[in-house]
């Protein structure tokens, strides 16, 4: 089913969702950006292509707690900081970053399941909004993703002055089920809000198509893992890089954690939180860092993304083409220099 | 940028250089990654020279002559005092580097072309002081003073410190205003300015992007990557220790920073890292007299060569600033 509402509406519907449960949606800043924040009267819809950091914060945070352990005297208590959650909705998630928990749940929602993850993923509704405007740096459709259709449990567009919404699943359709679309003076003419939502999708396909990266095609590397791993490319490219870890902390699908005790004086605080395989104690081991030079970390992200993760979930990329780390790198190294790159030595 | 070009490919041909660092065009007019080029061709075909080349290469520097043979690099005024601040601190050898001053009138980023609302940019280009922006949604004109990196925006020199040739005309050390938002913060109450950087270093996820790209922070092993200094973290366990990460590097700076604004244009979050080094700076020169890191090759920071008699404040050495 889909609902057409005027888009003057969004504030009741906003409202009529926060009454039910908590509800996340990216809002402007003043410094430019936009940032996923809790709703509260006032505020609204950020107009931004895509949020700074991604999505993936709200089941795989910088910082995840574990536990506390308290000594005193002989006795030792251990607190087990997990709750479990309750249902909320991420309201207006492209669809890179939808894809991006597909990413996220082969890896963590796999045995042994990770309840830290598992407990936030099973309680979020997700309310993904289609692209109106596509940006340069955009190539989620590299990786079979249509800007314009998210996945999700309910879609949205917003088509000139009004906002379309879509039951994908269950879980969408009960929460749909829930609001008082009357009261939104929604129209339910299936067929007219069908074809406003189709003429929207060829539309954004042709802007799209515009695009300098529309055409850009991953590689299925998963037969030449050696060959790629040991090309000299890899010097060439990872030449630059600072070793920072902005491309790994605003991708949506790096996953990569490290666990730390914090010692609190009379308590120590467990925590989890990202890491970064740019670092160079990234999995130090005993006898050391197994990745010596900046070129064999750098090449470890790429591979991860476009060869080994793809080899272990059926060809499927660890990489959305939400083009983040194209904006973000102080040097603008990134994935697809990366794969254009291998591409062009193949020619 | 021609005239760039054609000397850096001269510098090669003629073997003063066995290399040159400068900058590579990316997929986008603005997506420009520093390069160390070897081949003629190569340059004629990669080499790029525009608005978009803000990064500092003066910190590459310290790997590139622990190689061997000698490296043309491209300087532009503020980079040229960080330079001098790693020749002070012995980071760089002086013998392998052809330093080639480039004049610059400020510089810009995609990222503020996208804060500012463009996107689908399809190409840029420099109409005298506003950029045409060609995007996929139609044309668009800014002035470029909107696009300007922050520090841009508070430009303290065009002239070079150091150089060996210099290609266009140099320029004059500014009278840039770069004070003017640390006095805004300091005309704060103590607890609305926490407030101020508490909000901002929330932010933080702790990339590092700030210190790898500091000229300053050379350090081999950083302290908060060494698991035997007791402070080493990857992120936070509390908003304690988030504001510590930023408090000591800039405290680790001091004296030395030249205030070249790699920090904050680096910052993902946009988190104003500059207003940090820059109090230190005004303070440095409200305490000890003037004094800019980086404008003398070999001049001590005042911080390192203060003497208690004349050169400080007593009261400052004795009651540790307490008045």
């Amino acid at each position: 089913m889909i609902v057409k509402i005027s888009y003057d509406k969004l504030p009741d519907l906003l409202r009529q969702l926060s009454d039910k449960l908590a509800v996340y949606l990216p809002v402007d800043k003043e410094n430019g950006t936009s940032v996923y924040e809790k709703y509260e009267e006032g505020k609204t819809l950020s107009t931004k292509l895509n949020t700074l950091r991604s999505a993936k914060d709200f089941f795989f945070p910088q910082v995840q707690p574990m536990a506390k352990f308290r000594m005193e005297g002989q006795k030792i208590t251990v607190e087990d900081p997990r709750e479990e959650a309750e249902d909320f909705v991420i309201f207006g998630v492209r669809a890179c970053d939808v894809r991006s928990f597909d990413v996220l749940d082969k890896v963590f929602l796999a045995e042994p399941v990770d309840t830290f993850y598992e407990n936030k993923r099973k309680h979020s509704i997700i309310m993904s909004l289609a692209c109106g405007r596509p940006s340069e740096t955009c190539f989620c459709e590299s990786f079979g993703i249509n800007p314009a259709e998210p996945a999700g449990d309910v879609r949205m567009w917003i088509i000139e002055k009004n906002l379309y919404l879509q039951d994908v699943t269950e879980k969408g359709k009960d929460l749909l089920s829930k609001l008082d679309l009357s009261a939104l003076a929604a129209s339910t003419d299936e067929s007219a809000n069908a074809s406003a939502v189709d003429k929207e999708k060829s539309r954004v396909q042709s802007v799209y198509d515009k695009l300098p990266l529309h055409d850009l095609k991953p590689t299925d590397n998963r037969d030449r893992e050696l060959e790629v791993f040991k090309s000299d490319l890899w010097k060439e490219l990872s030449d630059k890089c600072l070793g920072c870890g902005s491309c790994t902390f605003v991708c949506p699908t790096c996953q990569c954690f490290d666990i730390e005790d914090f010692n609190a004086g009379t308590e120590t605080h467990r925590f989890r939180c990202w890491d970064s395989c740019m670092y160079k104690d990234f999995t130090m081991m005993a006898a050391g860092q197994p990745r010596k030079t900046q070129l064999e970390r750098f090449r470890q992200r790429f591979m991860h993304k476009l060869v080994y993760y793809p080899k272990d979930h059926e060809g499927m990329y660890s990489c959305v083409g939400c083009g983040r780390c194209l904006r973000r790198c102080p040097i603008h190294m990134n994935i697809v220099k990366v794969m254009k790159a291998f591409q062009e030595e193949e020619q | 940028m021609q005239e760039l070009i054609d000397r850096a490919c001269q510098l090669l041909e003629d073997k003063t250089v066995d290399r040159v660092l400068g900058w590579s065009a990316g997929e986008f007019v603005y997506d420009i990654t520093p390069c160390v080029f070897t081949d003629v061709d190569d340059i004629k075909k990669n080499f790029v020279f525009n608005d978009f080349c803000g990064q500092n290469l003066s910190k590459y520097l310290v790997a590139e002559t622990e190689k061997e043979g000698k490296i043309a690099v491209f300087l532009k005024p503020c980079d040229t005092y960080s330079f001098n601040q790693l020749l002070t601190e012995h980071r760089i050898n002086r013998d392998k580097v052809y330093a080639v001053g480039i004049p610059c009138d400020g510089k810009v980023s995609g990222e503020r072309l996208h804060e500012g609302g463009l996107e689908g940019i399809t190409g840029i280009e420099r109409e005298g002081d506003n950029f045409k922006v060609h995007t996929v949604y139609g044309d668009e004109e800014i002035p470029m003073a909107d696009a300007l990196d922050e520090r841009c925006k508070n430009c303290k020199s065009k002239k070079h410190v150091v150089y060996d040739e210099l290609l266009g005309e140099d320029g004059e050390v500014l009278d840039s205003h770069r004070f003017d938002q640390v006095e805004e913060l300091e005309k704060l109450t103590p607890e609305e300015r926490f407030k101020f950087w508490q909000g901002e270093f929330s932010r933080c996820i702790r990339c590092n992007a700030c210190r790898n790209a500091c000229p300053a922070c050379t350090c081999t092993t950083c302290v908060f990557d060494n698991p035997e200094s007791g402070v080493k973290n990857k992120a936070a366990a509390n908003s304690f220790e988030e504001q510590l990460f930023h408090i000591i590097r800039a405290y680790h700076v001091a004296g030395r920073c030249t205030d070249c604004g790699e920090c904050s244009r680096v910052c993902p979050e946009h988190i104003p890292l500059h207003l940090l080094n820059r109090k230190f700076i005004k303070d440095i020169d409200s305490l000890y007299g003037e004094f800019q890191a980086g404008e003398v090759e070999g001049q001590m920071s005042p911080v390192n060569a203060f003497t208690t008699d004349k050169d400080a404040e007593p009261n400052i050495v004795r009651e540790g600033g307490k008045v």
